[in-house]
C-alpha cells in the first residue's frame, strides 16, 4: 500500500505557476537586454564612431588669386573640395595616433602658442621665426591642391599658406646648400604617441633645394580659410602636392639647409617601400600595393592616379633624365 | 541559486542569447552606415570592422576548449559551433565588402590585385579554409563523416587562424601592436592545446570533441 507522505514544503510557500512563468520571462528578458547592451557598449568602445567637427579661427586677409591664372599655375584644381569634416577626421599623424579616425580626438587642445621655427644651416642669415612673424612674412594665399596618400586615398584641400621659397629667400641659402631638411616638434607630453616606438621620433623630411623653391611648395598655416586644425599639422606644415602625403611634414619646428640628402622618417622605417623622392607615380607600384588608382574621399569608387599627382607640367622638369623607378 | 546560471542552463535560451549578441555588431555597423557615421572612408571602415569581427569570433571560438579545460565547464562546447559560424559569417561579409565595393564586382581585376597585395591572397586562403568547416557544421555532416574524421577535418581552423592573423599583420603600415595582440592571443590558445596534449594531466581531451546536438 502506498502511503503518500506530505511534502515538507507548505503549499502556501510554493510559487504559483503564473508567477513562476512571469518571473522566468522577466529574467530572460533582462538577460537578453542586459547582454545586448553590454555587447553594444563594448563594440562602441572598441570601434568608436568618428569625432565631431571643430571650427578654427578665421584667417584674416586671405588672398585668392584670379581663377584662370591659378588653374594654369597649378595653384587651384577644378575639382570638388573634400569636406572639412573629412579632412579633419581622417588623418595620418602618428605623433597623436596611428588610427586615422582617432587623431582629431587625441590632438584636441594641442598648444601651438608660443611656437618658433628655427631656420638655419647653410644660409647667410639664420633666424628663429615666431609663428606670428611667419604669418606676416608673405601674403596668405589660398591653394586648392590634390592630396594623394601613399595608402591609396586622396582629397582635394583648400590650403592657406605662402610659398616656401619666400621663407628660404629671407635666410639667403649659400651656394653649398643643396637640400632642405625639416623636423616636426618632439614633445611626448604634447604629442603622446611619441611615447611609443611606432616611428623614429622626431619625424623628419627633406626636399632637394630646387623642389623646395618650386612655386607649388608651400608652408600651409590653415585650410578652408581657417587656421590649421591640430590634427592637420598646426600651426605650420609643408605641402608638396606632387608627392605622397607623408612628405608634407606637419607641425614644423626646424628647417635646415644642408649639402647632402637628409634622412627621412618613412625611408628609415622601410627603405624599400618609401624613397626620398616619393613622387606620386601611377607607374611605380608600392611593393605591397598598386599605385595606379586612388579612392577620392567622399566619392564612390576609384579613379586613376595621375603622374606627379596631376602636376607634371609644373614639376616634371625637376626630374628630367632621372629613372623614377630607381628614384622612387 | 542565482537566476542567471539557471536560465543559462537552458541550452536553447543560451544559444538564443549568443545568437542575438553575435548580431549586435552587425546591427550597429549597419545603423552607422545608414546614418553616415562611418567616417571619411566608409569602405575602409566597413572592411576593417568586419575583418576584426571575423578574427574576434575566431579567437573566441578557439578559446572554448581551453576555457572548458581550465574551468571544467564542459557545457561551453555547446556554443563553439555558433561562434565558429559567426567567424565565417563576418568573414563572408568582409570578403563581400572587398569584392563588391573595393573591386565593384570587376572580378577580372582581382587576380592582379591579389598578385600586387599578397595579404589579400593570405586573407582569401584564411576564408576559403573556413568554407569546408562551415559546410560540415551541420549535425547531418558530423554523422556522415564520423566524429573522428570530423574532428580531424576541423583542425583546419588552426591554419585558417594562422593565415587570418598573418593577413592582418601584413596589411598594417607600421603600428603592428594590434595585429601582434591578435597573433599573440591566437598562439597562446594554440600553445595551450599543444601543452595540454603533451604535458596535460590527461593527455586526451575528456568528453566529446564533436559538438553535441
Amino acid at each position: 500500500m502506498l502511503i503518500k507522505r506530505p511534502s515538507d514544503i507548505k503549499s502556501s510557500e510554493i510559487t504559483g505557476q503564473t508567477t513562476y512563468l512571469n518571473r522566468r520571462f522577466f529574467m530572460r528578458g533582462a538577460i537578453l537586454a542586459g547582454s545586448v547592451t553590454a555587447t553594444g557598449l563594448l563594440y562602441r568602445k572598441l570601434n568608436p564612431p568618428p569625432a565631431v567637427v571643430q571650427e578654427q579661427p578665421k584667417i584674416a586677409g586671405l588672398v585668392k588669386p584670379p581663377t584662370d591664372e591659378a588653374i594654369r599655375d597649378g595653384f587651384k584644381v577644378n575639382e570638388p573640395l573634400t569636406s572639412f569634416e573629412d579632412i579633419t577626421n581622417y588623418n595620418n599623424f602618428y605623433e597623436f595616433s596611428t588610427e586615422k579616425g582617432s587623431v582629431a580626438e587625441e590632438a584636441r587642445g594641442f598648444v601651438t602658442k608660443p611656437w618658433a621655427v628655427k631656420v638655419g644651416g647653410l644660409v647667410g642669415k639664420p633666424k628663429v621665426f615666431d609663428i606670428d612673424d611667419l604669418l606676416k612674412l608673405a601674403a596668405q594665399e589660398e591653394r586648392i591642391y590634390r592630396h594623394r596618400c601613399v595608402e591609396g586615398w586622396s582629397m582635394v584641400i583648400p590650403w592657406v599658406g605662402f610659398p616656401l621659397a619666400a621663407l628660404l629667400k629671407q635666410v639667403e641659402p649659400l651656394s653649398s646648400a643643396r637640400y632642405v631638411a625639416f623636423q616636426t616638434l618632439l614633445d611626448p607630453k604634447r604629442m603622446p604617441n611619441q611615447n611609443t616606438g611606432v616611428l623614429d621620433w622626431p619625424y623628419v623630411e627633406g626636399l632637394r633645394l630646387d623642389e623646395a623653391m618650386n612655386p607649388l611648395a608651400i608652408l600651409a598655416t590653415g585650410m578652408y580659410g581657417q587656421t590649421m586644425p591640430p590634427q592637420d599639422g598646426a600651426p605650420i606644415r609643408l605641402v608638396v602636392p606632387w608627392k605622397y602625403g607623408f612628405k608634407s611634414i606637419k607641425s614644423i619646428v626646424e628647417i635646415m639647409l644642408v649639402a647632402d640628402q637628409p634622412p627621412t622618417t618613412w625611408n628609415i622605417q622601410a627603405p624599400n617601400e618609401y624613397g626620398f623622392y616619393s613622387n606620386v607615380n601611377p607607374n611605380v607600384d608600392h611593393p605591397r600595393w598598386s599605385q595606379r588608382m586612388e579612392h577620392r574621399i567622399g566619392e564612390f569608387g576609384s579613379r586613376p592616379t595621375l603622374l606627379f599627382n596631376g602636376y607634371a607640367e609644373q614639376v616634371g622638369h625637376l626630374y628630367e633624365g632621372m629613372d623614377l623607378r630607381v628614384n622612387y | 541559486m542565482p537566476a542567471y546560471p539557471l536560465a543559462m542552463k537552458d541550452t536553447r535560451f543560451a544559444k538564443l542569447v549568443l545568437f542575438v549578441n553575435g548580431l549586435v555588431p552587425l546591427t550597429l555597423l549597419l545603423w552607422d552606415v545608414y546614418r553616415r557615421q562611418v567616417g571619411a572612408n566608409p569602405l575602409e571602415f566597413v572592411t576593417r570592422t568586419t575583418g576584426m569581427l571575423t578574427l574576434v569570433f575566431l579567437l573566441i571560438s578557439l578559446a572554448v576548449t581551453p576555457a572548458r579545460r581550465i574551468t571544467g565547464l564542459n557545457w561551453l562546447i555547446k556554443f563553439r559551433r555558433m561562434l565558429g559560424l559567426f567567424a565565417f559569417f563576418y568573414g563572408s561579409l568582409h570578403l563581400m565588402t572587398y569584392i563588391a565595393f573595393d573591386r565593384f564586382f570587376h572580378l577580372k581585376t582581382i587576380p592582379g590585385d591579389v598578385a600586387k597585395r599578397p595579404f589579400i591572397a593570405i586573407g582569401m586562403a584564411a576564408f576559403f579554409l573556413m568554407l569546408p568547416l562551415a559546410i560540415t557544421s551541420t549535425d547531418k555532416m558530423v554523422k556522415r563523416l564520423g566524429g573522428k574524421r570530423w574532428a580531424r577535418l576541423h583542425r583546419i581552423v588552426y591554419l585558417s587562424g594562422v593565415f587570418g592573423v598573418l593577413h592582418y599583420y601584413m596589411l598594417v603600415k607600421s603600428d603592428v601592436r594590434l595585429p601582434l595582440t591578435f597573433a599573440f592571443i591566437f598562439f597562446v590558445l594554440l600553445g595551450f592545446r599543444l601543452f595540454a596534449k603533451y604535458y596535460g594531466p590527461h593527455a586526451r581531451v575528456s568528453g566529446s570533441v564533436v559538438p553535441p546536438r
